[in-house]
């Protein structure tokens, strides 16, 4: 039901995407294989958009067997036809692959190539000023090779045998063995294929957004003047140029286990009382190779949110950030300690203590750059004019997400504790609050402030507020309980806990959360609607709705391929001269010249502004 | 308003200027780098679980590495020669360049026989198929870089790589140093760890 409403959805926004332009080149180049990346920006945005709805609608097919499992949900079956069991329950070995391909698009799909993709792509040159990518052609194959990796991974969806069934992290022996679980089998081999295009997609898109960053930045543009959200994207490309060719390394030896007959990850399996042949292998290894990139992932995931998030709240509180230079050096601390402690991932794989309590001490310490950013965005907001725009209202959410689920990050980072926490609740509660939702309120956040520079048009700014305060209090609602459950020792990807009188008492709070999720999945129609809506009838946008600092605001309404129809504007400041004491207006772009502002210049800044070349 | 803006040549820019294509081959290079990394740690991690099987790295794996090394200096010929615009030397080192890679490559391919003839079987411990696996990803790196190669040969014939005209061939020496460099790397890394 969800699936083909979002191809409505998804078909009706390419169609009004096509007719709110005039046409130069034909539709295939412009609009398809184009090379323009604000419109690669918006392929990656619609097919992000178009994936979400998938992922967040498996996982309330899965909430409703675990907050109902008495529930007769035989209504699914003209949706998931023999998934449905003959008493009108959720076949079981689906139930692992519901939740392993939430995982896996979410992961994946929405919160890297949807977010990344889309901001990147979008916002990249035209914040640094430039015309386009380094390279546009990279740029295209980036996106159709996530489209290839999409395609695969939907027709997985559709399978008789099931999608991939292992969880999002396919551990070996389950996922490397076809007789295993049924979604171990075909099921498991596109998701192989899916990610291997995924991959290259992503190194396509990172080489270039790295290349572009350090190559085209126009004039007066310095690392030190760029905006915060290309400081993260910037990093976050790193992260993923150093972490994604691991993953590739690590999937290649699981095709190799799974159909070349080898025993990387493998050794001593008897099924059924039949010994395998393969001895030597080992599934840690597996975890090792996969962690490595797993664990910068979610930085990968997490620091584009917050690169957004520290533009909107600067602009919206109408101050500049709260030390620039500190957010960019925690940011690479961020970068920096997130390649160094991916055994925390593994504490219960019977590492040696020692170990484990190295790699507890490093992961702690990610408290410490992650608190400078939870302290900047509030010190940021500390006595602003706030502006409580739609973008804003997530932005601030983003941070009481990123925060509350923070600290249950220093629970589980403890080696101790993590052997009673480890694979429970608590642990799903932990993530979907400081990296899912998060990640998704920094997305949202992201495309209510730059939808005006995307499509021309406002969007709905009171749809905007019932969508954001139905999301916030429903996110809330929806994790919060699950730290309790957790700590009541619910394992996660259980099917069903009926079985076991311990946690009957649970039952009710399971029950809560799950009206809460579809509570909370229904808001983001309200979403869609605004989204495809104001794309057709939206208010005409301003050239610079939020007088803001950055470049892509000095650009035309829509801009054209080129960005801007003269010469490109030069930098002569930083973004975030906000309410500068002296001055009339409170924002400053970063095209004014110091030296046409004499009445708010700092000490500093009048010394370099009599230096200063201004060519007009 | 949608007009397409002319994408003029000079635009300004800051000082600080890489040439674009190079900076992305040296980022590929760094995640080709880093798969390398991920299997060599791999192996590591491997060989401290003990049991190793008792295997010889086949010797041919030794003329290889001379080869490959040798195609080095003629791909740096070549680079030197074009910077000189000796046309015909740079055509000679380009092709013996490339039949050293094709050479190694067959090479590689006999270090494969006759390390299954010692015993070191793909299909079996892990030891044995992590050589497969390095020798080989290597191998289909250098089927890369000998096709750029040829874009590279082809160019020159055409009289398109001289001291004017570098940026193509400094990317193909890099490249393929780079994967020379990598399979010294992987050698020194499997005859050492035995």
């Amino acid at each position: 039901m969800a699936v083909s409403e979002a191809q409505v959805l998804e078909h009706s926004g390419a169609n009004e995407h096509h007719d709110d332009h005039e046409h130069h080149g034909n539709f295939v180049t412009n609009y398809i294989f184009s090379l323009d990346h604000k419109v690669i920006g918006k392929q990656f945005l619609l097919t992000g958009i178009f994936w979400a709805i998938i992922g967040g609608g498996l996982s309330i097919i899965f909430r409703l067997q675990l907050g109902f499992p008495d529930m007769d949900l035989e209504w699914l079956r003209p949706l998931l036809g023999k998934w449905i069991t003959d008493t009108g329950k959720l076949d079981t070995e689906f139930y692992l692959a519901l939740v392993t391909m939430h995982g896996t698009i979410m992961v994946f799909f929405v919160l890297t190539a949807g977010l990344s993709g889309t901001f990147s792509n979008f916002l990249i040159p035209l914040q640094i000023g430039a015309r386009d990518m380094a390279s546009g052609f990279m740029n295209m194959l980036s996106y159709w090779l996530f489209f290839l990796s999409s395609v695969i991974m939907f027709i997985s969806l559709f399978i008789e045998t099931g999608p991939a069934g292992g969880g999002w992290t396919i551990y070996p022996p389950l996922s490397a063995l076809p007789q295993a679980i049924s979604g171990s089998g075909l099921g498991m081999t596109l998701w192989l294929v899916a990610m291997v295009f995924f991959i290259a997609s992503s190194l396509l898109g990172g080489i270039n957004y790295i290349s572009t960053i350090i190559n085209l930045r126009t004039e007066g543009m310095s690392f030190t003047r760029m905006p915060l959200t290309i400081w993260a994207f910037f990093l976050t490309a790193i992260l993923g140029l150093l972490s994604f060719p691991v993953l590739f390394a690590c999937a290649l030896l699981l095709v190799f286990d799974r159909s070349f007959g080898t025993s990387f990850y493998l050794s001593d399996i008897y099924i059924g009382g039949e010994a395998l042949p393969n001895t030597g292998g080992s599934p840690i290894l597996f975890q090792h190779l996969f962690w490595f990139l797993g664990h910068p992932e979610v930085y990968i995931i997490i620091l584009p949110a917050l690169g957004i998030t520290s533009e909107i709240i600067s602009t919206n509180a109408r101050k500049p950030i709260f030390g620039y230079r500190a957010m960019i050096g925690s940011m690479m601390g961020i970068g920096v300690l997130s390649f160094v402690v991916w055994a925390h991932h593994m504490f219960v794989t019977g590492m040696s203590p020692f170990l484990g309590s190295i790699f507890m001490i490093l992961t702690l310490i990610i408290a410490v750059p992650s608190a400078i950013k939870g302290f900047n965005y509030i010190t940021t907001l500390w006595r602003g004019n706030i502006r409580f725009t739609p973008a804003m209202l997530f932005s601030i959410g983003l941070v009481s997400l990123f925060i509350s689920g923070g600290v249950t990050g220093i629970f589980l980072g403890n080696s101790a504790l993590d052997i009673f926490l480890h694979d429970t609740y608590f642990v799903v509660a932990h993530f979907h609050l400081v990296m899912g939702s998060s990640a998704f309120f920094g997305m949202v956040a992201g495309i209510y402030h730059w939808y005006p520079k995307m499509f021309g048009r406002m969007m709905d700014d009171k749809l905007g507020y019932i969508h954001f305060w139905l999301t916030f209090v429903g996110v809330y609602l929806v994790f919060f309980p699950m730290h309790y459950i957790g700590i009541a020792g619910f394992p996660r990807r259980y099917y069903s806990f009926t079985n076991f009188d311990a946690f009957s008492s649970f039952g009710d709070l399971n029950m809560f959360v799950s009206a809460a999720a579809i509570i909370t999945f229904g808001a983001q129609f309200i979403f869609l609607f605004n989204f495809f809506y104001s794309m057709i009838r939206g208010r005409k946008a301003p050239e610079n709705p939020w007088e803001s600092n950055t470049l892509e605001w000095t650009t035309p309404r829509v801009p054209g391929h080129g960005n801007w129809p003269g010469e490109i504007p030069t930098v002569y400041r930083w973004p975030y001269d906000y309410s500068k004491p002296g001055s009339e207006s409170d924002f400053i772009p970063q095209t004014i010249p110091l030296s046409s502002t004499p009445e708010s210049n700092l000490a500093h800044e009048e010394e370099s502004a009599k230096t200063e070349q201004v060519d007009k | 308003m949608d007009t397409a803006f002319p994408l003029k040549r000079k635009d300004k820019g800051t000082s600080f200027k890489l040439h674009p294509q190079k900076v992305a081959l040296w980022l590929f290079l760094v995640s080709v780098f880093m798969l390398f990394a991920a299997w060599t740690s791999a192996y590591v991690v491997k060989q401290s679980d003990g049991t190793i099987p008792d295997l010889e790295i086949p010797l041919m794996f030794d003329y290889s590495t001379i080869v490959v090394v040798l195609s080095s200096v003629t791909m740096h010929m070549a680079y030197i020669f074009s910077k000189r615009n000796q046309i015909l030397n740079i055509k000679i080192s380009l092709l013996a360049t490339a039949l050293l890679g094709v050479t190694f490559l067959v090479m590689q391919c006999m270090a494969a026989v006759e390390f299954t003839n010692a015993g070191g079987y793909w299909v079996g411990h892990p030891m044995s198929s992590f050589v497969y696996v390095l020798a080989g990803a290597h191998g289909v790196h250098l089927v890369s870089a000998i096709i750029f190669l040829v874009i590279v040969v082809n160019a020159a014939f055409r009289y398109r790589v001289h001291s004017k005209s570098m940026v193509r061939i400094e990317m193909c020496t890099t490249y393929w140093h780079f994967l020379g460099g990598l399979w010294m790397y992987l050698y020194l890394f499997l005859t050492l760890n035995h």
